[in-house]
């Protein structure tokens, strides 16, 4: 048996086991807190396990990297649930093919408004151009952000800070502003939040309402694909 | 369940592939999900097909378990993001605030135009 404690944490530290745990435990704990709160906006899981996770890597000096190793197995699943979200789409078939029409039109308006809206008021706050690149994908999810940024050699690691902002900012003020609006369309609602906030914005979705969990993940989807053609038009008519 | 996985893998992978070999310009994942959607949807046709992970609750029962917990997936990038925050102190409170507004006016323009178009849309059909 290890007596030293120190060498016991030493190997604790290296290995993913330890930093898998603690992803999952600090989630729980959050996710808790959320449904405790009866899932309020700013209760929102993610952030509250973000700087939490966060703030112990820096109090233990662990490296990003070596968190990674153990947290990679959450994050791979990303992809899966992506796959996943077809069940939901397949479920709601019907009343998501009864709203193909309005689903194209606010698609077409809100990834344009969602690109363009960032780089113009980048431009206008002074931002350096290298930081508007970066942050002009910021509305899809963060696999197909960074790809975008690379092609405009941006910085892909800021691409990413600015896409999980976004996710976070979307995720949270999303309920307070439709209801403010008295917006009870949840296909609406849903629509809007995954095209404004990615998968952030699609998992409150879920939580709210199952249609306007569907439509988000339709959104976030669709997004992918127009957002990877726009940026790119819109950054040599934006910006000359 | 596990028999599920390896299908919700299986049509991840199939996307991926796709993507590398014949260069689709979309994200392998978001292909997957077309193809399993494609899969549920000629299951209902034919009943041949309704065996496995695609008998009975199989695939579905598992993909909604992974989509109750889709926040947890965000998290490492997340945490990613607390590591880089001088980053976002190098270039203040601009950076936030011009996220800030483009999440609110693009939240706003699309429930406005799926709304608008939707109500359009209703109209045209009530017309005889």
């Amino acid at each position: 048996m290890n007596r030293d404690p120190f060498s016991l944490w030493v190997y604790l530290s290296q290995s993913p086991l330890l930093w898998l745990t603690v992803t999952l435990l600090v989630y729980a704990m959050a996710d808790a807190i959320s449904i405790w709160t009866h899932r309020h906006p700013l209760a929102n899981p993610v952030l509250h396990s973000m700087w939490i996770i966060g703030a112990f890597l820096k109090l233990t000096n662990t490296s990003y990297t070596t968190y990674f190793g153990g947290a990679q197995f959450v994050h791979f699943l990303l992809g899966p649930a992506t796959v996943a979200l077809a069940v939901p789409l397949y479920e709601n078939r019907k009343v998501v093919a009864s709203a193909i029409l309005p689903m194209l039109v606010a698609l077409a308006a809100g990834s344009v408004t969602a690109v363009a809206s960032v780089v113009l008021l980048a431009e206008a706050a002074g931002l350096p151009r290298e930081v508007v690149l970066s942050m002009a994908p910021k509305s899809v999810t963060a696999g197909v952000a960074m790809g975008i940024s690379e092609s405009l050699h941006a910085d892909p690691s800021l691409t990413a800070v600015a896409v999980i902002l976004t996710g976070i900012m979307g995720a949270i003020t999303v309920t307070p502003l439709m209801n403010r609006m008295g917006i009870t369309d949840y296909r609406a609602r849903g629509f809007a939040v995954g095209i404004a906030a990615h998968g952030i914005g699609t998992a409150r979705a879920f939580q709210v309402d199952a249609v306007a969990g569907v439509f988000a993940g339709i959104a976030m989807s669709l997004n992918a694909l127009v957002t990877s053609l726009l940026v790119p038009l819109a950054v040599t008519f934006l910006l000359r | 369940m596990i028999a599920s996985l390896s299908l919700i893998l299986l049509c991840q992978l199939a996307g991926e592939a796709l993507v590398r070999g014949i260069g689709v310009p979309m994200p392998g994942p978001v292909i997957g999900l077309m193809l399993l959607l494609l899969l549920l949807l000629l299951r209902d046709r034919f009943a041949v097909l309704a065996r496995g992970p695609l008998h009975g609750d199989g695939v579905e029962s598992t993909s909604r378990g992974l989509l109750a917990n889709l926040s947890l997936l965000f998290v490492p990038a997340g945490v990613g993001v607390v590591q880089k925050l001088d980053l976002i102190v190098d270039h203040g409170v601009a950076f936030l605030g011009v996220l800030a507004i483009s999440v609110l006016v693009t939240l706003l323009v699309t429930v406005g135009t799926f709304i608008v178009a939707s109500r359009l849309m209703t109209r045209e059909e009530d017309r005889p």
